[in-house]
């Protein structure tokens, strides 16, 4: 097979699937099919990418259903019969063809208090945290989100509720509740409760499934549910 | 409804749950047992009648089920209907009542 | 965009089969609870129901039942670990296995002493 028949998402919400032919080439990702089409077929296609070695997350889109970093994504990977369909991420608003708007993603990381609030000064000694303890391993197993994303396109409830936290935020407000150095603790636990928050996680495990750093949201939201049981036993959320 | 009552209605749902395994646990070895050679009311009622084991059984059985079924349909409501907010919770509130009713009525006519 | 082909792992089947069987067992349970409640004009009330229950399609459904019933428990008490014990990604498969396998076993044990 020398041609690629590759069908991508041209317009907004109420767009459709535009045909074109790709030169096939070895070692070929996703995202070299993507550049090819806009630079060498039709330029007014609008696309995300910026380091093209799978270190950003500029580049997820959904390639054959799923969503993926296409800059780690080779084409051998992903079809057999020389067919790609290349849509943006699911779950967020699209602003032109393969580009989403981003904000909400963003913003529900905000609104589960996803920064760390610092309790100490420069004047005060440094904070003693053991790298084998039990806090800091869950936050290294969790700390390696850039924010891509994917587990947010891949997550069924963040698709059925609107303000379903997601993933990312979620994963990311588990690491620093594991942080003592964190100030905003109680505050946090009680952002991410209730049916917007961890409570609303059905352990489909798409996000783990599909999480290019092959972080586990699940297994950091499943922790939320237990520290947030916790403090509704003790009276404290 | 808050993040805390929220919190504590998923509570109320995995707490039944656990009460739940127990129960169905127990009622899936009574049917499997219990329907050999075929079910007949003589062999039901002649176990549950006039016992307050089976009464207290059913009873936590019942308030358990009804208690989970209905938060679960509240869930399924918000998340496949698009159905939420202050009548969605009072409906399935009163799902949640009327399942224990007719739960309380089954007992009381196999009890009784 | 999502498609099926996203769904495609054993952690979404499990929920999509909990969540169904979850809905089955919620549409039959006031049925039985009325069916039950028959024997509250008597036995003779009760045996005429159950004589109906022994058509070859009712005891399919009931068969179906139980099995709702039984992944419903074993995929239940699988959700209880995950969230009051923990996640540990490389038991998923083996503990859906196990749950599915569970279900069966019961499913089957009641229809060889219902048939």
């Amino acid at each position: 097979m020398n041609t690629l028949a590759v069908d991508v998402w041209r317009g907004g919400a109420d767009g459709r699937f535009q045909e074109f032919p790709v030169p096939r080439r070895d070692a070929q990702t996703v995202l070299d099919v993507v550049t090819y089409i806009q630079r060498k077929l039709d330029p007014t296609l609008a696309y995300r990418f910026a380091c093209r070695v799978g270190m950003c997350g500029s580049c997820a889109m959904t390639v054959n259903g799923r969503p993926r970093w296409t800059c780690r994504t080779h084409v051998s990977e992903v079809t057999a019969d020389g067919r790609l369909r290349i849509g943006p991420l699911a779950n967020l608003p699209i602003v032109r063809d393969l580009v989403t708007d981003m904000r909400e993603f963003f913003d529900k990381w905000a609104r589960a208090k996803g920064q760390f609030k610092a309790t100490a000064t420069r004047g005060q000694d440094f904070a003693r945290i053991a790298p084998a303890s039990r806090e800091r391993r869950a936050i290294d197993a969790a700390i390696e989100c850039i924010g891509c994303g994917v587990c947010y396109a891949a997550c069924d409830v963040v698709a059925w509720n609107p303000d379903y936290l997601g993933p990312a935020a979620l994963n990311r407000a588990w690491t620093l509740q594991n942080d003592p150095r964190d100030g905003a603790r109680v505050e946090r636990l009680a952002a991410v409760s209730g049916d917007a928050g961890c409570h609303a996680c059905h352990t489909q495990a798409s996000c783990t499934e599909r999480c290019p750093k092959h972080l586990s949201p699940t297994a950091s939201i499943a922790e939320l549910k237990r520290a947030s049981v916790l403090a509704v036993l003790k009276g404290e959320l | 409804m808050s993040a805390r009552a929220e919190s504590r209605l998923w509570l109320a749902q995995r707490a039944s749950a656990a009460v739940l395994a127990l129960c169905v646990a127990m009622h899936l070895a009574t049917m499997i047992i219990a329907v050999r050679g075929g079910l007949t009311a003589a062999a039901i009622l002649g176990r549950t009648r006039g016992s307050a084991l089976w009464a207290a059984f059913y009873a936590l059985f019942v308030l358990a089920v009804a208690t989970h079924a209905s938060i679960g349909l509240r869930t399924i409501a918000a998340e496949w209907l698009g159905w939420r907010g202050r009548a969605a919770d009072g409906a399935f509130a009163g799902i949640g009542l009327a399942l224990a009713a007719l739960g309380a009525y089954a007992i009381v006519a196999v009890i009784r | 965009m999502s498609s099926w082909r996203n769904r495609g792992h054993a952690g979404y089947w499990a929920f999509l089969v909990h969540r169904l069987s979850g809905l089955a067992l919620v549409v039959f349970l006031p049925a039985h609870f009325l069916a039950l409640s028959q024997a509250i004009r008597g036995a003779g009330e009760l045996d005429a129901f159950l004589a109906w229950t022994r058509a070859p399609a009712v005891v399919a459904s009931e068969i179906a039942i139980v099995f709702a019933l039984a992944v419903h428990l074993t995929g239940g008490l699988r959700l209880l670990f995950i969230e009051f014990v923990g996640w540990k990604s490389e038991a998923q498969k083996a503990l859906i296995a196990v749950a599915g396998g569970v279900a069966a076993f019961c499913a089957i044990a009641f229809a060889l002493n219902v048939v």
